[in-house]
C-alpha cells in the first residue's frame, strides 16, 4: 500500500495521473508535463511536497552539532535565515543534501529528500549519541504537510493567500518582504505555517509548511486566487524537467553514497575552514588534489531522442561516463542532461557523444545552468 | 474519451493498423498519444526492413519515458513518416491520421484478422 499525502483527495479531483515515488502516491503530472513546465516558468504552478521530511534540532548544542555534521557553515545563519547544505559520511560521500533554517537560536528545522527520511534520521541520530552538548533530535515528518509555489507571477498573489505580517521568527509586513532563504512563521485560518521564500525550479517562489489542514486549504486557496494570474497544479514530471535545466541536484543521481559534494560541483556549499565536521579530510583533499569524476552539464547538438539516466558518455571515441539525469527540455526544445565524466572532459564546449539504443549522438558540455532567464 | 475510428483493426499494446489490399499503415492510437502527452521524438524502422509481428520497431519518447512500438502485422517497411520525425506534436494531435509512423506490406494477411475489433479495443481501454 502506497502512502499519501493530506492531498491525495485534491490530485484525485483534479484528475492527476498517479505514480509511485518513493513509495509514495503522488502526481506525474495534471494536463501535460510541457504545460505544467512552462507555467511554472512563465507564470506559476503549484507542487505538493508533503513527502518531504522535516527535522528539528534544538537546544544550546544545536548549532556547534550541525556544524559538526553539515557541510555548509550554520553560523552564517541569523534567527529567520536558510541554507543548502550537505550531509556527508566519514567518506566525504553524501547521505543527503537539504536546506537547514534558524528559527531562533537553539532551534533549527531541516528539510530533508522524501527518500531519504529513514537513512537521514539515523545517521542524525547515531551522531547525536557521541554529542556531548544538550541536544533535542526529533523527526517531525508525519507532522507537515507541505506545498511549493513557484513561478514569476507568484509574488503577485500570495500576500491575498496569506494576508498579514509574520507571526513568528522574524517580522516581516508581509510574506513577499522574505528575501530569498528567510523563513517566517505566519498565522493562516488560527494555524501557524511556516513560509520560506525557496524553490527547486529555478523561479521566484516559496514554500510552505503547516498541518494538513491549513496545507489542504492553502492548496484550495492558492488554487481559486492563481488562476487568474495563470496558476496551474503541478507535478512530479515538471518538477523534474525544471529542475535539470537549472542543473539543480537530485539524490540518487547528481548524489548518492558513492559521490562527494566536490565531484557535484557543489563544493561552494563545503566550508572548509569552519572546523571540523563528517568526511572533511577527504573533502580538504579533493579540493587540493582534485577528483577522478566530475560532474557536467550537457547539450545534446545533433538531433535525437532526449538523454536519459544511464545512458552512456563517449568521449574521444571511448566510453568514460554516464548520464544521471537526461530529458527534453521544454523551454528549449533540445535534449539536455547532467553526467560524470573525467575531469579532462569536464570543460564547457567539451565536444561528447551520448549512446542512446546503441548509436551515438553529439553533445557538448555547458556551463551550469543550462537554462538561464533572461 | 479516446478516438476508435471503426475502419482499423487494433493491437492490445495500442498500435493501430488501416489494411488496403496487401498493405497497411501503422500507428498508435489517441489513447495511446493521451496516456504519454507531449511526445517529443518518433525514432522509425528503416525503409526494407523485415518485422515480424510483436517484433518492436519503432520507439515513441514523451518528456518522461521512452515507448517500445510493436509492429501488430509481420512484412517489409515499404515508408516511413519524415511528418512524425519533423514534428513529434502530431502523434498527439492527428494520432489516427497524419500522426502514422509506417506503411508495410503484409507477408501474412491472415495476421490482421486476429487483431482486436474496434470495439474490443474500447473495452480493453475501459471504454
Amino acid at each position: 500500500m502506497l502512502k499519501r499525502t493530506a492531498l491525495f483527495s485534491a490530485h484525485q479531483k483534479l484528475g492527476a495521473k498517479l505514480i509511485d515515488f518513493g513509495g509514495w502516491e503522488m502526481p506525474v503530472q495534471y494536463t501535460s508535463i510541457t504545460d505544467e513546465h512552462l507555467a511554472v516558468r512563465n507564470a506559476a504552478g503549484i507542487f505538493d511536497i508533503s513527502h518531504m521530511g522535516e527535522v528539528t534540532v534544538s537546544g544550546s548544542g544545536a548549532e556547534s552539532f550541525l556544524n559538526s555534521v553539515l557541510t555548509n557553515d550554520i553560523r552564517k545563519l541569523v534567527t529567520g535565515d536558510g541554507q543548502y547544505t550537505l550531509m556527508c559520511n566519514e567518506h566525504g560521500t553524501v547521505i543527503d543534501d537539504l536546506y537547514a533554517y534558524k528559527l531562533s537560536v537553539g532551534i533549527y528545522f531541516l528539510i530533508i529528500n522524501a527518500s531519504r527520511i529513514e537513512p537521514d534520521v539515523a545517521w542524525l541520530q547515531a551522531q547525536a549519541a557521541k554529542f556531548s552538548g544538550e541536544l533535542n533530535l526529533s523527526d517531525a515528518s508525519h507532522n507537515y504537510a507541505a506545498i511549493a509555489v513557484q513561478g514569476p507571477r507568484v509574488k503577485e498573489f500570495i500576500n491575498a493567500v496569506i494576508p498579514g505580517a509574520s507571526s513568528s521568527v522574524f517580522k516581516v509586513s508581509a510574506v513577499t518582504d522574505l528575501k530569498k532563504n528567510q523563513i517566517a512563521g505566519f498565522n493562516f485560518e488560527n494555524h501557524s505555517v511556516f513560509v520560506s521564500r525557496t524553490g527547486y525550479t529555478g523561479e521566484d517562489g516559496f514554500e510552505i509548511v503547516g498541518g494538513d489542514e491549513s496545507i489542504q486549504h492553502l492548496w484550495d486557496k492558492f488554487i481559486s486566487i492563481g488562476q487568474p494570474f495563470g496558476l496551474k497544479p503541478a507535478g512530479l514530471g515538471a518538477r523534474d524537467t525544471l529542475r535539470t535545466e537549472v542543473c539543480y541536484p537530485l539524490y540518487g543521481h547528481e548524489l548518492d553514497e558513492e559521490t562527494t559534494p566536490i565531484e557535484a560541483g557543489v563544493g561552494f556549499f563545503v566550508a572548509l575552514d569552519k572546523g571540523e565536521f563528517n568526511g572533511r579530510s577527504v573533502l580538504a583533499e579533493q579540493k587540493t588534489n582534485g577528483v577522478k569524476k566530475k560532474l557536467v552539464a550537457f547539450k545534446m547538438t545533433d538531433k535525437s531522442a532526449p538523454p536519459r539516466p544511464h545512458y552512456p558518455i563517449w568521449a574521444n571515441g571511448a566510453s568514460v561516463g554516464e548520464v544521471v539525469s537526461g530529458t527534453q527540455s521544454p523551454s528549449l526544445n533540445l535534449g539536455i542532461g547532467m553526467g560524470y565524466v573525467p575531469p579532462e572532459f569536464a570543460m564547457p564546449d567539451t565536444k561528447i557523444e551520448i549512446e542512446i539504443r546503441g548509436k551515438r549522438f553529439a553533445a557538448v558540455v555547458v556551463k551550469k545552468p543550462i537554462f538561464k532567464k533572461t | 474519451m479516446s478516438n476508435i475510428p471503426s475502419d482499423l483493426k487494433y493491437a492490445k499494446s495500442h498500435e493501430w493498423l488501416r489494411v488496403s489490399g496487401d498493405t497497411a499503415t501503422v500507428g498508435i492510437t489517441d489513447h495511446a498519444q493521451a496516456e504519454l502527452t507531449d511526445i517529443v521524438f518518433v525514432e522509425l524502422p528503416a525503409v526494407g526492413r523485415q518485422v515480424k509481428a510483436g517484433e518492436a520497431c519503432a520507439v515513441v519518447e514523451s518528456v518522461k519515458t521512452a515507448s517500445d512500438i510493436y509492429s501488430p502485422v509481420s512484412g517489409e517497411i515499404t515508408a516511413v513518416n519524415a511528418a512524425v520525425v519533423d514534428n513529434p506534436a502530431l502523434v498527439n494531435t492527428a494520432p489516427d491520421s497524419d500522426g502514422w509512423f509506417y506503411k508495410i506490406k503484409l507477408s501474412n494477411a491472415a495476421e490482421a484478422d486476429a487483431l482486436l475489433s474496434p470495439d474490443d479495443y474500447k473495452k480493453q481501454i475501459g471504454g
